[in-house]
């Protein structure tokens, strides 16, 4: 505990990196999974291919794709936009499948109704399908954040600078409080932005209880679907 | 893609396939070491997940707690425990069993639950014994979304194996951490490489293998994901999510 109190900055100092490093994936990952998503959901053609690519980008491990990505990218191995790219990889592989599943929930009814009363296709999308779609969008974005926050602590180990390097400080200076507190951050940060996220659920889908919709979705990301 | 060329010729190089830190071993330690976590996480899991889908108790408890195992950073855990028990083998085996029993869990208590209940009632009413609805309805019908439970479990095992190695000498994840000491970025690459495509390889075996165990007349391969809803009525719930079946 004392270790704690006298490192009280440097906790700070790596929660603010962690969250520099987290949110952007995330954001990102949701902006280009949306697009992603739509296709697959309107294409049968496309559906197999983009939901089969994400599946399998989901599919490897963190750990390594940091050291791939430099030789892609051309960044060098200890910059945090690997870690950057790497977690926007996996927050779209997970909710590409979501936004896909979210839009084909969305009644075929209601679809045509819109279309009855003189929709276009494009204001059928943000004003029909997308916020129809919504409680779902949500679920898989509040998994997206949870686990996005946990995965960048693993950057740690190649150097990135997060709530992670308290993990591989305390583990190779032997100091468990640290470590513990890392953890204890990690949680908090990652409930955090879930509820940031609960709450901004409501101002946006006011019509609808976003915890109690989207089962389907959650579940789904629950059971790594994503690869399914 | 000079740097892959580097990686691909560390990988086909002879000389690092010999000895107890070639290439050939370490590739069985990880996947011994993957396959007996999944096994012990399994063990645990399943049952307590076939508990939980048949009487419809516990759910929220195990929703969760696998919740908030999600929301725990393996590598913490990985140190945390590696502190405890010293560094070695205990430490990853500890921590990646934790880590690898959420997923069972859930896949074995959804697999149930997604099942029609008029399917259990039936399977009642005909006189089974809850011991023989356990067995010949509820496990083969809700095994599609168990087995998609143990391949994310071993997914994500076999991914932290990799990190595994930064607290004991084992698995593939030690020529990352070997090549990172030494700056030699073709070792770091061909590992990772390498480790990639052990992923994919056990995630196309288990693409494959989803489609064996499913029974005949679940065959689309996948569950009626919610279904009517039943027993354990979840008031409100249902609506939005369910496909309009037209």
């Amino acid at each position: 505990m004392t270790w704690i109190w006298s490192n009280l900055d440097l906790l700070w100092d790596r929660t603010l990196d962690h969250l520099v490093l987290s949110v952007p994936p995330i954001i990102l990952g949701f902006l280009i999974a949306v697009p992603l998503g739509w296709l697959a959901n309107r294409y049968r053609a496309g559906r197999g291919v983009i939901l089969t690519a994400s599946g399998l980008l989901y599919a490897i491990p963190s750990l390594p794709l940091f050291f791939v990505i430099p030789a892609i990218v051309g960044t060098s191995l200890r910059s945090p936009l690997n870690l950057v790219i790497a977690l926007t990889i996996y927050g779209i592989a997970l909710m590409v499948r979501v936004v896909a599943d979210g839009l084909a929930s969305v009644d075929t009814d209601v679809r045509q109704s819109a279309v009855a009363v003189g929709y276009s296709g494009w204001s059928i999308f943000w004003q029909v399908e997308l916020p129809l779609a919504g409680p779902v969008l949500l679920a898989g974005l509040r998994v997206v954040a949870v686990s996005t926050v946990s995965l960048a602590t693993v950057g740690a180990v190649i150097g990135a600078q997060s709530l992670g390097s308290l993990f591989t400080d305390g583990f190779q200076r032997g100091i468990q409080a640290e470590i513990i507190a890392g953890i204890v951050l990690t949680v908090a940060l990652a409930l955090l932005l879930d509820g940031a996220l609960v709450v901004l659920g409501r101002l946006l889908l006011p019509w609808t209880r976003p915890a109690t919709t989207s089962r389907r979705a959650l579940r789904a990301a629950q059971l790594g679907e994503v690869s399914a | 893609m000079n740097l892959f060329g580097d990686a691909l010729n560390w990988i086909l190089d002879p000389a690092n396939y010999a000895g107890p830190g070639g290439i050939p071993v370490r590739l069985v330690e990880h996947l011994v070491f993957t396959v007996v976590t999944v096994l012990m996480a399994s063990l645990v899991a399943i049952p307590v997940g076939f508990l939980i889908g048949h009487t419809g108790r516990g759910r929220s408890l195990a929703v969760a707690a696998s919740g908030g195992l999600r929301a725990i950073p393996t590598l913490g855990l990985l140190t945390l425990v590696a502190l405890w028990v010293g560094i070695g083998l205990s430490a990853p085996f500890v921590a990646l069993t934790v880590l690898a029993i959420p997923p069972i869990l859930a896949g074995a208590y959804a697999g149930f639950e997604a099942i029609d209940r008029s399917i259990i009632d039936s399977a009642r009413s005909v006189g089974m014994s809850e011991s023989q609805i356990v067995r010949t309805v509820e496990v083969p019908l809700g095994m599609p979304l168990l087995i998609a439970g143990i391949r994310s479990a071993t997914l994500q095992v076999v991914a932290t194996a990799t990190l595994a190695a930064y607290v004991a000498d084992i698995g593939l994840g030690r020529f990352l951490f070997a090549g990172l000491k030494t700056r030699d970025y073709a070792e770091m690459l061909g590992g990772s490489l390498l480790v990639i495509l052990l992923a994919l390889v056990l995630e196309g075996i288990f693409a494959l293998g989803q489609r064996l165990v499913i029974p005949r007349g679940v065959a689309s391969g996948r569950p009626p994901v919610d279904r009517a809803r039943s027993a354990r009525p979840d008031p409100g719930m249902e609506p939005a999510i369910t496909k309009g079946t037209h």
